[in-house]
């Protein structure tokens, strides 16, 4: 990186000054409140709150259900993560040997991503709705006993397609991107080299995507820990039994169903740092085995 | 070891636009083949064809006695060394070498064997474990040297190998390359635009001209007896002189009959190191009255840019440096022997 010097004292902080702005309003602000919420305990009527220091960390680690909706968003997560990208992963190479009709085909692909979370998840919603849902149906009809609303696995099942499915526009673009950025002559001198159909690809064409799939693991494991909060709450509500409630829904539940802020903050406070930490063990381990080209 | 056999090769892209006019060439066992020609004229296209990295539109490509025609590039017993050195960026050196050799099941004893033995051949023993970034553009180019060697292929085709070095490396690597095929008596095709390279490299060179042959011969037939003022242009540096012949005979310059000046005469080429300044001793066949327009001094010689009286321009060559002085006027001379004469349609007569 180039050292630049600005003449000008005042304009290089006018010039960061929106990034600033921005990210003290809407990251620095709510992340001190909560960090502030966190410590303290509201009585029941929301009159006066009291410091209670560590007492709603305590509380949550020692809750069962806490423990449980740490439990669902990692199986949630991985699954949301591994589904969505395995998927982009396959439509892009497929996009890839895709001739005619390539432009066509890869703006359609891009079209999920565009749609409202929620609305993503009614849409799941109304196909598998034990009720009216057509896919429900058709699956009943061939014996599969199909009711999310009772079946706490068949109602993640449902959260995670959905969940995977909106994202997989977004991984789909990027592999297509990371696959056209591999020079041509690599995959010729591999064909010389008598590698081809699978062996090619996770020998030659996977481990030169590796810098955009890390990139991606990263953007998905984000995804799935908070961006998944309209598709749960618009699919099950985190039932049934809790079974889809994962850390951000239970953080929205505790916090404005319940009006238990104190033990909400502490939640997000949690989730802030599993975030962080999980993102910074990605680049310090994971990054090793990239290989930017 | 193969030879390698085309057959009125042709290439048709979009159903209509030929980039390969049909080819017929044989190929001996262990001869070097130099594709030549300037950029465009489907020499890369043809290389790549005998690779099959590009089908066949029509023809017959043979190697050994089987024909590629239909068969994959890995099957058809090939190496190709690429322009960029396509090396797997994510593999280190050994991994490189090795992976044509692991996908062909070769027992990992033999592909130790053959490694090392290419890796001191081509002086890269102590780069084996490291990623080709962290190597130089000629290590890179010797890597990927290595990776069609330990393959002992039935050919090696070279895709302008050295353009991406510079110019001292490149002539270091030319002399190796021609070192190496000459040990290993290995097939190849190098295809490059770089005339010294082709005719340093070439036991035959083909000159290939808007997907067409031009000439094939050996690189001093080439020189001294090109087919066409195209090739005779290609071939030499600084490149020949054709003088065209216009309507008023003897202005400026004349040939004596004995140098066959028939009719059908339409462009006299001669080379800038075969004209001498003319003296008494000077051959007669042909003679010129020249005005100097620039002398450029390269070192060891001397090349002077100068016009004839009727409009044709003409390079020759002097040894040293030279007194002569813009705006001269002097006499040149050429012996019958060196001057090529060819018709309207740039063929050779005689």
């Amino acid at each position: 990186m180039q050292n630049v010097v600005f003449p000008n004292k005042i304009l290089p902080y006018f010039l960061v000054a929106p990034q600033i702005v921005l990210t003290v309003i809407f990251f620095f602000w709510p992340a001190s409140q909560a960090l502030y919420q966190s410590a303290m305990r509201e009585d029941p009527f929301g009159l006066r709150s009291t410091f209670v220091g560590f007492a709603n960390f305590s509380a949550i680690f020692s809750d069962p259900s806490y423990l449980h909706s740490l439990q669902v968003t990692v199986v949630f997560s991985v699954l949301t993560a591994a589904l969505a990208m395995g998927t982009a992963l396959l439509l892009a190479t497929a996009a890839d040997l895709v001739v005619r009709g390539r432009g066509f085909y890869r703006t359609f692909m891009i079209v999920p991503y565009a749609v409202a979370p929620a609305v993503a998840g009614m849409l799941w919603l109304f196909m598998f709705n034990p009720a009216m849902g057509t896919f429900a149906y058709m699956l009943r009809r061939n014996g599969i006993m199909w009711d999310p609303l009772l079946d706490g696995n068949q109602a993640m099942l449902l959260v995670v397609v959905a969940a995977a499915w909106k994202q997989i526009s977004y991984n789909f673009l990027f592999f297509v991107a990371g696959l056209q950025a591999i020079p041509k002559s690599l995959l010729e001198a591999a064909a010389i080299d008598g590698a081809r159909g699978s062996r090619r690809f996770w020998t030659i064409i996977f481990p030169l995507l590796a810098p955009t799939t890390f990139f991606l693991l990263v953007v998905n494991t984000v995804y799935a820990f908070f961006d998944t909060f309209g598709i749960i709450h618009a699919v099950t509500g985190g039932g049934p039994a809790k079974a889809t409630e994962t850390l951000v829904y239970k953080v929205y539940n505790d916090g404005f169903v319940n009006l238990n802020l104190g033990s909400s903050a502490a939640q997000s406070v949690v989730l802030m740092v599993i975030v962080i930490g999980l993102t910074a063990f990605q680049f310090r381990f994971v990054e090793k085995k990239v290989h930017y080209g | 070891m193969a030879g390698i056999e085309l057959k009125d090769v042709r290439k048709v892209y979009g159903g209509n636009i030929e980039a390969i006019k049909g080819v017929s060439l044989k190929i001996e066992d262990g001869e070097m083949i130099v594709l030549v020609g300037p950029s465009g004229c489907g020499k890369s296209t043809l290389l790549r064809m005998i690779a099959g990295l590009e089908s066949i539109s029509s023809g017959e490509i043979v190697i050994g006695d089987r024909v590629v025609n239909k068969l994959e590039p890995s099957q058809r017993d090939i190496a190709l060394v690429f322009q960029n050195y396509a090396l797997y960026p994510h593999m280190t050196v050994r991994q490189n070498l090795a992976y044509g050799l692991k996908n062909r099941n070769t027992p990992k004893e033999e592909i130790d064997r053959r490694i090392t033995d290419a890796a001191r051949a081509l002086e890269i023993e102590q780069y084996l474990e490291r990623k080709p970034r962290q190597l130089s553009g000629g290590q890179r180019q010797r890597v990927a040297m290595g990776r069609a060697i330990v393959r002992k292929p039935a050919a090696f085709l070279f895709d302008e190998p050295l353009s991406n070095l510079d110019a001292k490396l490149r002539v270091q690597m030319r002399v190796e390359i021609r070192r190496l095929q000459r040990s290993l008596a290995t097939t190849s095709v190098y295809v490059t635009h770089d005339q010294m390279e082709a005719m340093t490299l070439a036991d035959r060179l083909v000159v290939l001209n808007g997907g067409r042959i031009e000439q094939v011969g050996t690189p001093i037939e080439l020189y001294e007896r090109p087919v066409s003022t195209f090739v005779a242009t290609f071939i030499g540096s600084p490149s020949m002189n054709l003088l065209k012949r216009k309507a008023v005979e003897g202005s400026g310059w004349s040939l004596s009959t004995s140098a066959g000046v028939a009719g059908s005469v339409e462009t006299v080429g001669i080379r800038p190191e075969d004209i001498v300044i003319a003296d008494e001793n000077a051959p007669s066949d042909f003679r010129g009255q020249v005005t100097v327009d620039a002398v450029e001094l390269v070192g060891a010689e001397s090349y002077v840019h100068a016009s004839l009286g009727d409009g044709n321009t003409i390079v020759f060559r002097v040894p040293g440096r030279t007194q002569i002085a813009i705006g001269e006027t002097i006499q040149i001379a050429a012996a019958q022997a060196n001057i090529h004469t060819f018709d309207q349609a740039g063929k050779r007569l005689a």
